[in-house]
């Protein structure tokens, strides 16, 4: 079997009283596609913050590609990348600036920065457009254009949070093949989604509630198993049964 | 009468060098207590399209009607009849659930009191919160909240924009559900969503793309109307799979959707065996191959990819 | 009626759950006055200085002890050699330095022709020229002095009055310039951002489809921040009758409806913010530089506009706190009538029902 790049043992989030994420275990190996689904307020952003290295575990363990998420996170931070549909490029710079800036945080040097982002444009058919303000690109475009550039230094994890809310279905599948290439050259990808539908394109598939991991394993699988005939059935049962909100 | 009838209604944004047409000849109706989908992806100009009908924003050429009144001329009546939940729930969060509903009844010159009734079944959901401040909701209880909001003066026509982006797929569900009970009140809505599967819980949809309508019928006519066979494969290698397909010299289209990959093929008169021999020559293995209904994303892609081909 | 009622009633929840906000607006007045009661003063005192005296005879020492005995001055050192004028500088406490030519008195007696050389710190001008002043003015009280034994039959001796204000205290001048400032600070900036909020957080969408009117909604958002301002009125006259013991010598009520009337054209102001921005951080900004700066240079109690070229002259015209200013001050410190500020009274009267009449009819009833 592969490395194993997020691997994460009882780790638990208290806030206060209330306990965000309640001693959740797996592994996600290299190259994997690792869905990472739940409700509202499951607790799946409190989780995706702790491998990212934003916010300190209150008991249990992880690592992420390797390193320790209580002590190395500034070694977590260089080999991650992060991308939701949230935050993702700056507006106000134009395609190549935004690409510049964030190969230039991860310290990378001019040379291979250029050379990347003349293949990286070619790849998303913006080799005409490398000047464009990025707020004038259509919103498809944009998401891809962010995911290339979450994964532009080649990090061993990427997350991705809901990357793909509000995009038309064809751009939707052309993001999705940007995902299973960047899975192909061996990135692990972490990917939480509300459509369904996607979640049937991850190798494995955890399902959270109420801040516990509930289900783990292969779509297929989990379809067997809860004896539904789609994902979505799956999502409901499970959720139908949550508690608690936001 | 109709609650809504639009005539090629045109908007565009920015200066002339630079014009961006958010809408483009834009024409439909929809009847009274019809449940009317607006579908779409971010960007394909269904915000502009409601902040029109909602006298929020003026129409560059074109005419609109909302419950037999201009939109232009007549907007004080609009106004005062029509209720609208924008995209981002528009709440205040400093303020508690009870407080926010109090102020958007008196605000509508109405009151909690009057129109109970119709509210009672998505408010009894949420008023065991009724204290807590808008924003320590979670998105399923603000959706419900920013829904009595928009109901509480019981309006004749209901203007829903993505009211369930953001929202997990259970909160979605529940929402639908709401809609059909207050569609049986008599109340015309008109929701918006990029979520194509939504589209099924519609009366009739507009497929709307870059300005465009694409089609707009119930979404029974609209996946009749493609007169293809839809393939749906899988096997054990599905990103393989995906690609292999994509080569297939009788392949018209073919791309992922859910744990199949729907295939159209050029010549019709080929089918089965023709793939499966293919397949298997490419050693692949676990095959299933079966005809599938195509729904409503699979007529959103063949229109897209045809007004594309236009362009 | 009720719409009315429920929109205030909701602006009073806003602004009293946003506890960090209401406790800098409550407070700041306070701050601002004591700021500058006591620690922006233009009055000198106990200025260090040090003296180099090559004379060291009977005037000399009579004039160190009457600069010492002053409130104005506190001699730090003597200093011994010419050299150790510019390290005593360079040390930037010292602020003048004062020197005795060799033989002073001497030639004082017969020459009646004495050199005393006064050299100051000139990286704060202001100071420097008033430090000199007072150290000057010492100087020639020991002259007139020595003159009177010697009884000289020629001299004026000017009278000097200083008219309501004897003990000339800055708290006269900046109590109604802190009142200004404050009252356009909460006024405007506050009244925009909680219009152009509604718009960030997309109320604005639904308040807009509502049968709610313009006018209605103008004037919910007006008057929260108007009663919050009458309330810094009383804060500030309260700490500056108790604390800096300056008086209301004109008509309470004349003072309360002259502030109202500012907070009106002030809320108006906002409005038109309101009008041309879209986020909140563009009002701020707006206010900031379009209000505050102006109250601040051209309003008056900062720089006095009859020094200023025409052009800024021209300008100050139209800056509403310049003829607040002038109203309190006339009101409050000079104790005079409603006859005596009614031309500035009307300027600014003018000026609210224009800023109101633009806000009003440039209210947007559509999103763009």
């Amino acid at each position: 079997m592969s490395e194993t790049v997020i691997s994460a043992d009882k780790l638990t989030k208290k806030f206060g009283d209330f306990i965000a994420t309640n001693e959740i275990s797996f592994e996600v190996k290299k190259g994997e596609i690792f869905g990472f689904l739940g409700a509202n307020g499951a607790g799946k952003t409190t989780a995706i913050r702790m491998f990212c290295g934003l916010l300190l575990p209150s008991s249990g363990a992880a690592t992420v590609a390797g390193f320790d998420v209580y002590r190395q996170t500034e070694k977590i931070k260089q080999n991650i990348g992060y991308m939701s549909q949230k935050f993702s490029l700056y507006e106000d710079l134009t395609v190549k600036e935004n690409i510049r800036f964030y190969a230039g945080i991860y310290g990378m040097n001019r040379q291979s920065i250029k050379e990347k982002t003349v293949g990286l444009l070619k790849q998303l058919n913006l080799a005409s457009e490398p000047n464009t303000l990025v707020k004038s690109l259509p919103l498809g475009w944009k998401q891809k254009l962010a995911f290339s550039v979450a994964i532009f230094h080649e990090p061993k994890v990427v997350f991705l949070d809901e990357p793909t809310g509000g995009v038309d279905p064809i751009t939707r599948r052309e993001f999705w093949n940007l995902i299973y290439q960047a899975a192909e050259r061996g990135i692990t990808i972490f990917v939480t989604t509300h459509y369904m539908d996607e979640a049937e394109y991850c190798n494995r598939v955890s399902i959270m509630v109420d801040g516990k991991i509930e289900a783990l394993d292969t779509p297929r699988n989990l379809k067997k198993i809860f004896t539904a005939a789609s994902m979505d059935e799956v999502f409901l049962q499970f959720a139908r049964g949550a508690k608690r909100g936001e | 009468m109709n609650s809504v009838t639009i005539e090629h209604i045109v908007k565009k944004y920015g200066a002339k060098k630079e014009q961006v047409t958010a809408l483009n000849d834009i024409s439909f109706e929809v009847a009274k207590g019809e449940l009317f989908g607006v579908i779409g992806p971010d960007g394909a100009g269904k915000t502009s399209l409601f902040r029109i009908l909602t006298t929020l924003l003026l129409a560059d050429s074109g005419t609109a009607m909302v419950d037999g009144f201009d939109v232009v001329k007549q907007y004080k009546n609009i106004r005062n009849r029509v209720g609208y939940m924008p995209g981002k729930f528009s709440l205040y969060q400093d303020l508690s659930v009870e407080e926010n509903l109090r102020f958007f009844a008196t605000i509508f010159n109405s009151s909690i009191k009057e129109n109970y009734e119709l509210i009672r079944d998505i408010y009894v959901q949420i008023e065991p919160f009724k204290d807590r401040r808008a924003g320590k909701l979670s998105g399923g209880m603000k959706q419900k909240l920013a829904l009595c909001c928009a109901l509480i003066h019981r309006p004749s026509v209901l203007f829903l924009d993505e009211p369930t982006t953001g929202v997990d797929a259970v909160s979605r569900k529940e929402f639908w559900e709401m809609l059909k009970a207050l569609k049986l009140q008599g109340i015309s809505i008109l929701v918006s969503t990029p979520y194509m599967d939504e589209a099924g819980l519609c009366d009739r949809v507009a497929l709307i793309q870059s300005g465009k309508i694409m089609s707009i019928d119930s979404p029974k006519n609209i996946t009749q109307k493609f007169t293809k066979t839809m393939w749906a494969v899988s096997s054990a290698e599905m990103y393989r799979l995906l690609n292999d397909l994509q080569q297939y010299n009788n392949t018209e289209k073919c791309y992922a959707f859910g744990e199949f990959h729907h295939l159209v093929l050029k010549n019709d008169n080929e089918g089965k065996d023709e793939i499966m021999i293919y397949l298997l020559y490419l050693s692949h293995h676990e095959i299933e191959l079966k005809t599938v209904q195509p729904n409503i994303e699979d007529c959103f892609i063949e229109l897209m990819s045809k007004s594309n081909h236009q362009q | 009626m009720k719409q009315f009622i429920i929109f205030v009633q909701k602006e009073f929840f806003h602004i009293f759950r946003d506890r960090k906000s209401l406790l800098i607006i409550i407070l700041m007045p306070i701050v601002q006055i004591i700021l500058f009661g006591f620690a922006l003063t233009n009055e000198i005192k106990d200025s260090n200085i040090v003296i180099l005296d090559n004379s060291k005879d009977v005037a000399t020492t009579e004039i160190i002890q009457r600069l010492e005995a002053s409130r104005y001055f506190n001699v730090a050192r003597y200093l011994h050699i010419e050299g150790d004028l510019e390290t005593a500088f360079k040390t930037g406490t010292i602020r003048l330095a004062i020197v005795f030519q060799p033989g002073f008195r001497e030639s004082l007696l017969h020459s009646n022709h004495a050199q005393v050389q006064l050299i100051a710190d000139a990286t704060d001008p202001n100071t420097a020229t008033t430090v000199t002043n007072y150290a000057s003015n010492i100087i020639r009280d020991y002259q007139t002095d020595l003159n009177n034994l010697v009884q000289t039959p020629y001299m004026i001796t000017p009278q000097l009055r200083m008219l309501y204000n004897p003990q000339l205290k800055g708290a006269y001048n900046f109590v109604p310039g802190v009142m200004a400032m404050i009252l356009i600070l909460i006024s405007a900036m506050m009244t925009s951002v909680a219009i152009v909020r509604e718009k960030e957080i997309n109320t604005m969408e639904v308040l807009l489809v509502s049968p709610l009117k313009p006018l209605l909604f103008i004037l919910s958002k007006a008057i929260p921040y108007m009663f919050l301002s009458l309330v810094n009125v009383s804060t500030i006259l309260i700490v500056s009758v108790t604390l800096l013991e300056v008086p209301i010598n004109g008509s309470l009520a004349l003072l309360m409806a002259e502030a109202l009337l500012f907070i009106a054209a002030a809320v108006s102001l906002g409005l038109m913010i309101s009008n041309v921005t879209d986020s909140q951080q563009t009002a701020l900004m707006l206010s900031l530089m379009g209000l505050l700066l102006p109250t601040l240079l051209l309003g008056g109690f900062m720089f006095p506009i009859e020094s200023m070229p025409w052009p800024l002259r021209i300008a100050s015209n139209l800056v509403p706190s310049k003829w607040f200013f002038i109203i309190i001050k006339n009101v409050m410190i000079k104790g005079l009538g409603f006859t005596m500020v009614w031309k500035e009274t009307l300027v600014l009267f003018t000026m609210a029902v224009f800023f109101l009449g633009i806000s009003l009819s440039k209210f947007k009833i559509r999103l763009a």
